[in-house]
């Protein structure tokens, strides 16, 4: 078994009374980081839930366009890329280098299997024309919009105020939000998977263990962050309808 | 002596009060104008005796150790507070009156365009502040007026100082503004949202005139029978689109060049290319300003593409190629 | 590797030498000087379009020879370049960073590293921004309302991504703050021990950190119409305008409070050493410094009267922003009453503060008038409110900025500037600022909008006023950098403490130790014990 170098070398920042004092500002300075990232995701699923109040239609023949199996498949990844990640800590914490390597590599194939099924999904609405706004060459799904609504002001009288044209007018806007939402999310999965890929390094080379393992916590959070975001975004966008 | 008051200070910073309203807010200006004075006083006032009285006389000076008075913290609190709530209040009330227009006020129609304002009646007279002329909107004295106003293309926003009224025009909804003259004369109206190159240069003038004066012009209009040409049609949209405002047809320049004369000829470009201004060179002129500038000629056309009917375009060309 | 021992003749400036070990530099001194070079560059660039723009407004009709479209350039980059290069970071990156780990009795920040990091961020943010100047500029006003900012060409993108890269900057800075205020206290320096210059940024941080990402996704959203047509804001593609300006405001009305509440901060220490008295009603200041942050994330409606909002949302927005003006009259208050029985002598710095009373009072009290509803409606969008915004931002900030600036130089730079220079300055700013601005709130009284090339001619004579008030102003700040330049070349050598004050940077050497303090203080009273 391997001891990590840093058992007698590990020496906490000039500024701090101790290594306890570091890990524990560490940890708070990475916790304030995680507010700004929801705070910003925050204002994104706010936009989101007012326009989907406003033209319902849109939002749920929109969903209806989305895979439900990759949705779940994607959710399935990260669920267990965060339990990987976890391992990856809590190896580092015993001093078990190989394992906390072999955790970590995990977490980063479980980022690359997300990222791949984003793709292939991608590919697929980009294929059908289903792009944001200026690119939205689809007017099949513009056609079904307008259908529901007309389905709906038929059988519900709380339809009645619907306005057809603005709803066809501002059907495209489901897949402006999609792109955007399940994009910024996407840009954020691949730099946590960096961001993995250093501390996997970083681990193999022995910087970490039970004395100091502060880099992998907080990557780790910052993870479980990323994951908790896509657990709003699978059921607002892939199940609603 | 409150309205006395009111009347000579406001007057000295205020436009004329064109409306009651506007001179229920003047009341609220000076309640905020003399409160914000006795404030400043107490406060500037208090601190100056304070930098007089307690001039430092000594390095070795020492000063009483005062670290706090409760009882002061909640005066100086409670007090304010409840000024404010006072000032709320009225303001609310004031408020409530801008947004309640009477069920009988009769309604003028204006759109806001980059840069020009196009009003119309319920009779069906509607016309717009460019090409510069005297048309002015005209309304009837002590009568309620609404206006319901949308815009074109960007934020506009409908201010008339002497009525002390504002209203944001918003593309994609209607907004109201609603007033009862009770001065007779003419009021200045502003744009005041900034909306871009000619924003300073997008006003109106508001005609206040006598009842008997304003019914009789009511009648007096008669729509005219539509033309029946493309030209024609092209002609009506050029005017309500607000084209008028930077293009003439007589040859002078406003901020873009004259449609005198523009069809058919040769345009030389900003990047130094050139091309014969045909009807492609039209259509793409109007939808797409951006793709080709006439040099010494600002890039400030607004995109249409989007905006305006195929047919629309059609008529807007015809029309232009007739203009010899 | 065992601590070297520690120089004591090594103050920070000279602990190492080279462009290379500042750029690289962790020390949070050094990172706040950096702050300070770039920031008065910016500031002067800011200053210069503001002249150019009272210039162009000196005459009706045009003035200069400039066409509308530079003039909107010119006023766009004036607001944009002074919001987010200058007065949003100026205290807290400049002041905040050198001053609170010393105030405190730390070595350092709490994530030096990240520090440094920030200031690199906000360099980059500041040059994408000026690179729009190559793209065609922005010409939408610093608030970039849609849908115009939506169908202006590309420069606007540059403007827009740089204000998102300065918003990192910012929230890192203010989350750096808030983990050192939180674990890097010295023994015996409680929260109600820490000066109330601490307790104002901290505040300030708390905002920065909760409001920036809002900021950060409008903007990216803006970009994504922009670039996409993704349809959320325009209406040509069935999106709501005004969502837009709901979003930016959400941010940019606790931004105003990020822009003078550190301010408020420095208003309080050197009160103070001025009076030679203890703070009068240090609690209240302290906490409505936090109340003042809470309340302005429930505000932002105010600045939508007219926008086509509810009436409803009007009304709640009123009354909760007549609500925030509590906490800031209790400041003023509180900081007459720690004149009274003081011992009060009126060198630069104590000027500036006084001037900051002055001129705040006047912001402060007019933002009420524009709080009401049935005052706001005449006045929204007409040089009342930028008369409003320049008392509380320039007769606030700027005043305590400079009024800091003169204070706490000696322990800045080891040396003293000549104090008559600095009130010379000071003459010309407060009264140029007053000659320049109060003559707008009349303006705007008489109904001229803002942002507006062109006028009436009845507005002429009060807008050549103000223009020659511009004058006084810059002359006034020309003075400033006179002083501080002449203090840095032939100043006299300051000792530890040459005003008296109370608080830990007055232990310090002048200039401090790169770290701070040779042996860590030990704190037993408050910060303000002038006995």
């Amino acid at each position: 078994m391997s001891t990590v170098k840093t058992e007698s070398h590990f020496h906490h920042a000039h500024h701090f009374d101790s290594a306890e004092h570091q890990y524990s500002s560490a940890k708070q300075g990475i916790w304030l980081f995680m507010v700004t990232e929801i705070l910003m995701f925050g204002g994104l699923f706010v936009a989101y839930l007012i326009y989907k109040s406003l033209y319902a239609p849109v939002f749920h023949v929109g969903s209806s366009y989305l895979d439900v199996k990759m949705g779940t498949i994607n959710t399935f990844l990260l669920i267990t890329s965060s339990f990987t990640m976890a391992l990856g800590i809590y190896f580092n914490q015993k001093n078990e280098r190989k394992k906390a390597v072999i955790s970590l590599a995990l977490t980063i194939l479980c980022a690359i299997g997300f990222m791949t099924v984003k793709f292939f999904e991608y590919n697929h609405k980009i294929h059908l024309g289903l792009v944001p706004g200026k690119y939205f060459n689809n007017p099949e799904f513009v056609q079904k919009v307008a259908d529901f609504a007309t389905n709906m002001q038929a059988t519900s009288s709380s339809y009645q105020e619907i306005d057809i044209a603005a709803l066809k007018k501002i059907a495209p806007l489901y897949f402006g939000f999609y792109f955007v939402m399940t994009g910024l999310h996407g840009f954020h999965v691949i730099i946590g998977a960096c961001l993995i890929f250093w501390v996997m390094i970083r681990t193999a080379k022995g910087d970490f263990g039970s004395e100091y393992y502060t880099p992998v916590e907080g990557v780790g959070l910052f993870w479980h962050i990323v994951d908790l975001i896509w657990i709003y975004l699978f059921p607002l966008l892939y199940l609603v309808g | 002596m409150y309205s006395w008051l009111n009347i000579n200070l406001a007057n000295t910073f205020m436009p004329v009060e064109g409306t009651e309203l506007a001179g229920n807010v003047d009341n609220l200006y000076i309640f905020l104008l003399i409160s914000s004075l006795i404030s400043f006083i107490i406060l500037i006032g208090g601190m100056t005796a304070f930098i007089v009285k307690y001039k430092r006389r000594s390095a070795n000076d020492k000063t009483a150790y005062i670290t706090h008075n409760n009882l002061l913290e909640f005066l100086w609190s409670f007090i304010p507070f409840v000024i404010m709530m006072v000032i709320f209040y009225w303001g609310k009330l004031i408020y409530d009156d801008y947004r309640t227009p009477p069920e009988n006020a009769e309604e003028i129609h204006v759109t806001g365009r980059q840069w020009v304002w196009r009003f119309t009646y319920k009779n069906g007279y509607a016309f717009s502040t460019k090409p510069a002329n005297a048309a002015m909107l005209n309304v009837p004295l002590n009568r309620p007026i609404k206006l319901v106003m949308t815009s074109g293309d960007v934020l506009h926003s409908f201010f008339i100082p002497g009525f002390r009224n504002k209203q944001d025009v918003v593309p994609g909804r209607y907004t109201y503004l609603w007033f009862k003259a009770t001065k007779l004369g003419q009021f200045q109206v502003f744009c005041t949202e900034y909306c871009g190159l000619e924003h300073s240069n997008m006003p109106a003038t508001v005609n206040v005139m006598p009842e008997a004066e304003y019914d009789t012009w009511v009648r007096a209009y008669v729509p005219e029978a539509s033309g029946g040409g493309l030209a024609d049609k092209g002609k009506e949209i050029f005017t309500e689109r607000g084209c008028t405002a930077c293009h003439s047809v007589n040859g002078t320049r406003i901020v873009g060049p004259t449609m005198k004369g523009l069809s058919g000829s040769k345009r030389e470009f900003a990047d130094g290319s050139s091309a014969v201004a045909d009807d492609a060179y039209l259509r793409e002129s109007i939808l797409n300003s951006g793709a080709k500038i006439v040099k010494d000629y600002p890039a400030a056309m607004p995109i249409f593409k989007g905006q305006i009917e195929e047919e629309d375009v059609s008529a807007l060309i015809d029309y232009i190629k007739s203009l010899k | 590797m065992a601590h070297t021992e520690t120089h004591t003749s090594h103050d920070y400036l000279n602990h190492q030498k080279g462009l290379w070990s500042w750029l690289t530099t962790i020390d949070h001194k050094r990172i706040g000087i950096m702050y300070m070079i770039v920031i008065l560059f910016f500031f002067l660039i800011g200053g210069i379009f503001a002249l150019l723009i009272r210039l162009e407004l000196f005459t009706a009709g045009p003035t200069l020879g400039i066409d509308p479209g530079t003039y909107n350039r010119l006023m766009t980059f004036h607001g944009a370049i002074m919001v987010f290069m200058v007065i949003v970071p100026g205290i807290p990156s400049i002041f905040g960073n050198f001053l609170i780990p010393i105030m405190l009795g730390a070595k350092d920040v709490a994530f030096p590293r990240l520090n440094l990091f920030s200031w690199y961020v906000f360099m980059t943010g500041a040059i994408i921004a000026f690179a729009s100047l190559f793209f065609g500029g922005a010409d939408t006003g610093w608030t970039f309302y849609t849908p115009y900012s939506i169908r202006q060409p590309n420069g606007v993108i540059f403007v827009v991504l740089g204000a998102f890269t300065m918003g990192m900057a910012s929230i890192l800075t203010g989350l750096n703050f808030i983990v050192t205020v939180h674990k890097l206290r010295a023994p015996g320096q409680t929260m109600t021990r820490i000066p109330l210059f601490v307790w104002a940024t901290y505040a300030t941080a708390i905002i920065q950190v909760l409001a920036t990402p809002v900021l950060g996704i409008t903007l990216l959203l803006l970009i994504a119409e922009k670039t996409l047509g993704v349809g959320i804001f325009d209406p040509a593609l069935g999106g709501d305008p005004v969502l837009f300006q709901h979003f930016f405001w959400f941010y940019s009305h606790p931004a105003v409070y990020i822009m003078v509440l550190p301010a408020m901060g420095i208003i309080s220490e050197l009160i103070a050493t001025y009076s030679k008295k203890t703070v009068f009603g240090y609690t209240a200041i302290a906490y409505s410094s936090l109340a003042i942050a809470a309340v302005s994330f429930i505000v932002w409606g105010h600045h939508m009267f007219v926008s086509s909002q509810s009436e409803f949302a009007g009304i709640m927005f009123s009354i909760i922003t007549m609500l925030v003006g509590v906490p800031t009259a209790i400041k003023l208050f509180n900081w007459i009453a720690t004149m009274y029985m003081g011992s009060i002598k009126l060198d630069a710095p104590m000027l500036f503060a006084i001037g900051f009373m002055f001129l705040f009072t006047i912001g402060g009290l007019t933002g009420v008038w524009l709080a009401t509803l049935g005052m706001d409606v005449h006045f929204h969008d007409t040089y009342f409110v930028v008369a409003h915004f320049h008392y509380v931002m320039v007769g606030g900030t700027l005043m305590a900025f400079t009024g800091g600036i003169f204070y706490w130089f000696p322990k800045m730079f080891g040396k003293i500037c000549k104090d008559s220079i600095a009130r010379v300055s000071w003459v010309f700013i407060f009264t140029g600022f007053n000659v320049t601005f109060f003559p707008q709130f009349i303006l705007g009284a008489m109904g001229m909008p803002r942002r507006y090339f062109d006028y009436l001619p009845q507005y002429e004579s009060l807008n050549q006023v103000s223009t020659v008030g511009s004058w006084l102003i810059g002359f006034g700040f020309l003075i400033a950098l006179y002083a501080i330049i002449d203090g840095l070349l032939r100043g006299e050598k300051a000792s530890n403490n040459p005003w008296g004050g109370t608080t830990l940077e007055w232990l310090a050497t002048s200039p401090p130790h790169h770290e701070n303090f040779e042996k860590t203080p030990v704190v037993s009273v408050g910060p303000y014990e002038y006995r």
